[in-house]
């Protein structure tokens, strides 16, 4: 008896300091919403810097996304960036076309950039499900180009020319005269959203299923677990968000070109989320902000920029991975230095 | 009527008869025992039952309903749990999870709910942490519940690999070699455990084991696999002193 009020009292400890965790996590939100704001307002970020901010957003958005798959479902996946393309042009083809107040229209945009790429996410999830490991990775990296090569093949409608006709204009191209809507409020709104978003969803029954998943999906089945429709969810989820990053990034340039969103730009997402740690959402937000940031960093020693830049990301790659750094983590001494981070896991 | 029938079960792979002509009556509340020498079958017989293979002719009838053709998941759902020889957990999880993953089809909210953080996800979530536990507690289990499932010494393993099987709410429970690895004391612990669970979840249970004494022990009546057919069946004493399973235990 007195052992169940005592499980009783340290749970109700434990539901009071829930809520200020919670409390703790909205105030922290808010405090480097006006950190952001009031470096861009009095001008203490450089030209250079400022228009690092929604780079940053973006990648944090697109590497959280393809954690859900890579990190929570364990599927290597090497097409984040066709979602992503097929986010930029589905928005910025609305926008183009559409003659709406710019925040209605920029809302709209990224609503339906998001449900034409988790569109695309179910489709692509459907040989998921056939395909494991090496083979699937294959496959999605074969999508984005596909996604490429059509994109890049259709004529496409870029709004009115002065004599009210519509402009079509060679996918090649791209398109251009786009309106730069996204600012660093508008990445920052929806990275936050993206953020609670995923959390929550690793939290919750639909979460621990896709973790199970990952984890053996022999034993997941014979739980009773229908793992192709979860594998499936991951997919079309990771890809939703994919699109809606796509749609910001589409609207932070007014051009915006097929090539942008090629291999190249799905393997630095994966290696955003590998760098923070697989099934780490702290990790990826972590480790896209230090990856943005890193080449402009390095700007100042010209030629060798890439070349430093790759042999720090070898350097960090090696850390994470290293007896000291799993030491660390033993004695939670890291947690303690870093223990703001923590506390807003 | 009994709660499986398996009528002339039989899988082949190639050339190889796995399992063949198989006939097995499990009563409502029975502790039944599969035995054979290695590579007799058995864990094949499992898979079966499990839908992981499906078999070339036979039937297997769950509660009077034809589960041949049903998927893995759909079999669970229809009301087999089963475990496995070489465990299989959700290793990166914590034990609470492992245990609740197996609850979700017990206790469902929708996407929105979860993701939004609608009063439905803490009620079920409370409910699942409850059932959780109370399920923990009979295997002992309910102390480490925040450990990852990879940390937990082998026999917990074992046990909590029954528990996250016992979480779905099955009519019948498939063991496979649950003491596998254990010494004396655990295994004892163990037969305990599984008698506890058959009488407090009031289920039926089906395990493969080499313990001779375990099955001995604990299994009302034993079924003997050898080359995939029926070499004997019946109770322990019959059974376990039938000259032909001695031989195909022990060689001609």
């Amino acid at each position: 008896m007195s052992t169940n009020k005592q499980t009783k009292l340290s749970s109700n400890k434990k539901a009071i300091s829930k809520t200020w965790i919670v409390i703790f996590k909205i105030v922290l939100i808010i405090a480097i919403y006006v950190i952001i704001s009031s470096l861009v307002r009095f001008d203490i970020l450089n030209r250079q810097y400022k228009a690092l901010l929604v780079p940053i957003g973006v990648n944090i958005i697109l590497a959280v996304s393809l954690n859900v798959v890579t990190g929570f479902l364990g599927e290597l996946s090497l097409g984040h960036a066709g979602f992503m393309s097929i986010g930029a042009f589905t928005g910025a083809l609305f926008t183009l076309n559409m003659d709406m107040p710019g925040t209605l229209e920029f809302i709209i945009a990224i609503l339906l950039g998001g449900t034409i790429a988790a569109i695309f996410g179910f489709f692509i999830g459907v040989p998921a499900l056939r395909l494991r490991g090496d083979y699937l990775a294959i496959v999605t990296l074969a999508f984005g180009e596909i996604i490429k090569a059509i994109i890049k093949f259709l004529n496409l409608p870029s709004g009115k020319d002065a004599a009210g006709n519509v402009k079509m204009v060679k996918g090649t191209m791209g398109l251009s005269g786009i309106e730069t809507y996204a600012d660093y409020t508008w990445v920052y709104v929806a990275l936050v959203i993206v953020i609670v978003i995923c959390a929550n969803l690793i939290k919750s029954r639909h979460g621990r299923i896709i973790t199970s998943i990952r984890d053996n999906y022999l034993a997941a089945e014979s739980i009773g677990i229908h793992v192709s429709r979860y594998k499936i969810l991951a997919f079309v989820i990771a890809a939703f968000f994919a699109g809606v990053a796509g749609v910001i990034s589409g609207h932070n340039v007014p051009i915006i070109k097929p090539n942008d969103y090629d291999y190249n730009k799905s393997i630095d997402i994966l290696v955003f989320v590998v760098l923070g740690g697989m099934g780490s959402i702290k990790g990826s937000i972590i480790a896209a902000t230090v990856l943005t940031v890193l080449p402009e960093i390095l700007r100042p020693i010209k030629d060798y920029r890439m070349l430093m830049y790759a042999i720090l990301l070898i350097a960090m790659m090696l850390f994470n991975n290293s007896k000291f750094r799993a030491g660390l983590n033993e004695n939670k001494s890291l947690a303690k230095l870093t223990g703001l981070l923590k506390f807003g896991r | 009527m009994a709660l499986l029938e398996v009528k002339n079960l039989g899988i082949s792979f190639g050339g190889l008869r796995a399992v063949d002509e198989v006939n097995l009556n499990i009563e409502k509340g029975q502790l039944y025992g599969l035995i054979g020498p290695n590579g007799a079958g058995k864990t094949t017989l499992f898979n079966l039952l499990t839908g992981v293979y499906q078999p070339t002719n036979g039937t297997i009838m769950l509660d009077g309903v034809n589960i041949v053709g049903k998927n893995t998941y759909e079999i669970n759902l229809a009301g087999i749990g089963r475990t496995f020889q070489n465990i299989r957990l959700f290793k990166n999880m914590t034990v609470l999870d492992n245990v609740k993953v197996a609850l979700t089809n017990r206790e469902k909210y929708s996407l929105f709910s979860g993701i939004l953080r609608f009063p439905l996800y803490f009620k079920k979530e409370k409910i699942m942490n409850d059932i959780a536990r109370d399920i923990l507690a009979v295997f002992n289990l309910e102390q480490e519940e925040d450990t990852l499932a990879s940390n937990l010494p082998y026999g917990k393993q074992r046990k909590l690999e029954i528990a996250r099987a016992l979480a779905t709410n099955p009519k019948l429970l498939l063991l496979d070699e649950p003491a596998a690895g254990m010494n004396p004391n655990e295994t004892a612990e163990l037969m305990d455990t599984i008698r506890l669970i058959r009488d407090k979840f009031n289920i039926t249970i089906l395990l493969i084991e080499h313990d001779m004494k375990l099955v001995a022990g604990i299994c009302e009546e034993i079924f003997v696999l050898n080359f995939g057919t029926e070499l004997a069946k019946g109770t322990p004493e019959v059974v376990l002193n039938d000259p032909a399973v001695i031989t195909a235990y022990l060689g001609a």
